[in-house]
């Protein structure tokens, strides 16, 4: 379905699509030559849609260097935890990191998407999108998914970066219709994104060095997972920490789990002097 | 009344070809071959229209002839292996497909098409041990060949190829190939003295087999330059980035001759992207 040769009549000559110059876009090329892999553009059955995976809870927030992204490890199936160790924080390039809320299959197929993206432009072109670029390709791809999203699968992607000319972390949230918006300091998304946004409220401050970033992410996904049944908190007994992402001008480095780990057992005696009486 | 001229089928690829081979002699030379750590892509081009370029993670892409039309081609070879590669897997983009592709398009192009393309690429692609390394050389008519270490195409590559034969063997380092590669460029064809091929006439290339991930990287500046040297101790590239920001595409060495001495940043290596 797929090859290249079944759909150029049998000559295993490359169709047309790709061999037509000008765009440097995987997704416009997937759309002109093979649309049924683009999740958006895939017709949706009739009928109600059963149970499906959801991710929960992402956070995001500048520090000094960059941009720290964390995302709890569950992801729940109507009133069942569907999966425990889901990773929702992804690479999308050297210098950008997506985190996802929403429903899985689909989340996780628009990551690939955009990974692919972003390295095919940067093949064709030899150069690297602009931070505000990769923005709006996200943009593009949530807004080909809104038919989706009517139908009750929507996906809302946080995406974060190193912008490598203004040297500063920055931070775009989007809405199901592909709407962009920049948020600063901090922002989360997904069920627990409430008390998540309490907690960095509290938390965040100006200057954070890269460590006390990511304990501030740790702690605002522990408050998100106290209050919400959906958000997965730090597990010591399987040892599942959240996933934790910086991006420098060093470029994106996944944090360490015994790091994680660490920050995540830090939070606890802190709550526990609290609760004393 | 015109009668219509009868060309034999013979007459008529024969004419193609010959007016293939025409435009692909003009251009200067490139010479691919494998060294221990790796694939090295050494062409006379000194202008930023590449002729060498990354396809895959492992894969990449050598031409010469027309400009536009191996270019259109590349770009075709970069959609048909990222089309590919998020159909299945990374994994199961490889060479040998690419190569039968290219084979394919250039052979129907060649017979059905006014006008043949005037091209000759090479597809490389660089496994885990040297002796297992692929290349493919794909011509303009679409035959396909699957070459042991090493190759030259255009203008003086029937020389050039002769002469790699009796001097190419395995286990040569990086250096020892692109000093090889450089002298066999330079010679004059017409038995003159040898031109002056220095760094900055040059577009070098490597497959690095010790990456992880995407293991194409040009070579430029001062590193390019000590690579030459038979005199220089390096014999390899590094196989961490620059550390400046950007487009990690290139290793320049800059900030080695930058930090003599001191201790490096420890090297930051982005984990494989997730399938």
């Amino acid at each position: 379905m797929i090859d290249a040769v079944d759909r150029a009549g049998g000559t295993g000559r490359l169709p047309a699509a790709f061999l037509t110059p000008g765009s440097s876009s995987f997704t416009e090329f997937l759309g002109a030559h093979a649309a049924h892999l683009l999740p958006g553009s895939r017709p949706l059955p009739a009928g109600s849609l059963p149970e499906l995976p959801h991710g929960t809870t992402i956070v995001a927030l500048t520090f000094k260097g960059g941009v720290v992204m964390a995302g709890d490890r569950r992801a729940t199936m109507g009133s069942l935890i569907a999966h425990r160790e889901i990773e929702k924080v992804y690479p999308a390039d050297e210098y950008s990191c997506i985190g996802i809320a929403g429903t899985a299959g689909i989340a996780v197929e628009l990551v690939r998407l955009f990974q692919v993206e972003l390295e095919h432009y940067e093949k064709i072109e030899g150069a690297l999108l602009s931070l505000d670029g990769k923005a709006n390709r996200l943009s593009t791809m949530i807004r080909n998914n809104l038919t989706l999203a009517m139908q009750g699968l929507a996906v809302v992607p946080v995406f974060g970066g190193y912008d490598l000319d203004r040297g500063v972390g920055r931070i775009f949230s989007y809405d199901v219709t592909g709407g962009r918006y920049e948020e600063h300091d901090h922002h989360s998304v997904g069920s627990g994104s409430v008390f998540a946004r309490g907690s960095l409220k509290k938390r965040w401050r100006w200057g954070l060095d890269s460590s006390e970033a990511v304990a501030v992410a740790v702690e605002a996904l522990f408050d998100a997972a106290d209050d919400d049944s959906a958000t997965g908190g730090p597990d010591q007994t399987r040892r599942i920490y959240p996933v934790v992402a910086a991006v420098t001008d060093a470029g994106y480095v996944r944090v360490s789990e015994d790091e994680v780990a660490a920050a995540a057992d830090a939070v606890t005696p802190r709550r526990e002097e609290v609760d004393a009486r | 009344m015109t009668m219509p001229v009868y060309v034999s089928p013979e007459q008529l690829m024969k004419d193609r070809a010959d007016y293939a081979r025409k435009g692909i002699a003009r251009g200067r030379s490139v010479v691919v071959l494998s060294y221990e750590g790796g694939i090295a892509f050494v062409a006379d081009n000194p202008r930023a229209l590449h002729k060498v370029s990354e396809i895959y993670d492992r894969i990449a892409f050598a031409a010469v002839g027309k400009y536009n039309e191996f270019e259109n081609l590349r770009v075709a070879g970069v959609r048909y292996a990222d089309l590919r590669g998020y159909s299945y897997d990374r994994a199961d983009v490889t060479a040998r497909g690419l190569a039968n592709v290219y084979a394919q398009t250039l052979g129907s192009i060649f017979t059905t098409d006014p006008k043949p393309l005037e091209v000759e690429l090479t597809v490389a692609e660089v496994m885990g041990r040297q002796s297992e390394d692929q290349i493919y050389r794909i011509s303009y008519d679409g035959s396909v060949a699957d070459v042991p270490g090493f190759l030259a195409m255009g203008g003086q590559a029937d020389q050039i190829q002769t002469e790699l034969g009796e001097r190419w063997r395995e286990g040569l380092s990086l250096s020892e190939a692109l000093m090889l590669a450089v002298e066999l460029l330079a010679r004059d064809p017409n038995g003159g003295q040898p031109a002056e091929l220095g760094a900055g006439q040059l577009e070098v290339a490597v497959l690095d087999r010790l990456r992880l991930r995407r293991a194409f990287r040009r070579l430029a500046g001062p590193l390019l330059e000590r690579l030459l040297r038979s005199d220089d101790p390096t014999t390899d590239v590094p196989h961490t980035d620059d550390a400046r920001p950007g487009l990690h595409d290139t290793l320049t060495g800059d900030d080695e001759e930058a930090s003599t001495g001191a201790l490096a940043e420890p090297p930051i290596v982005p984990p494989p992207v997730e399938r």
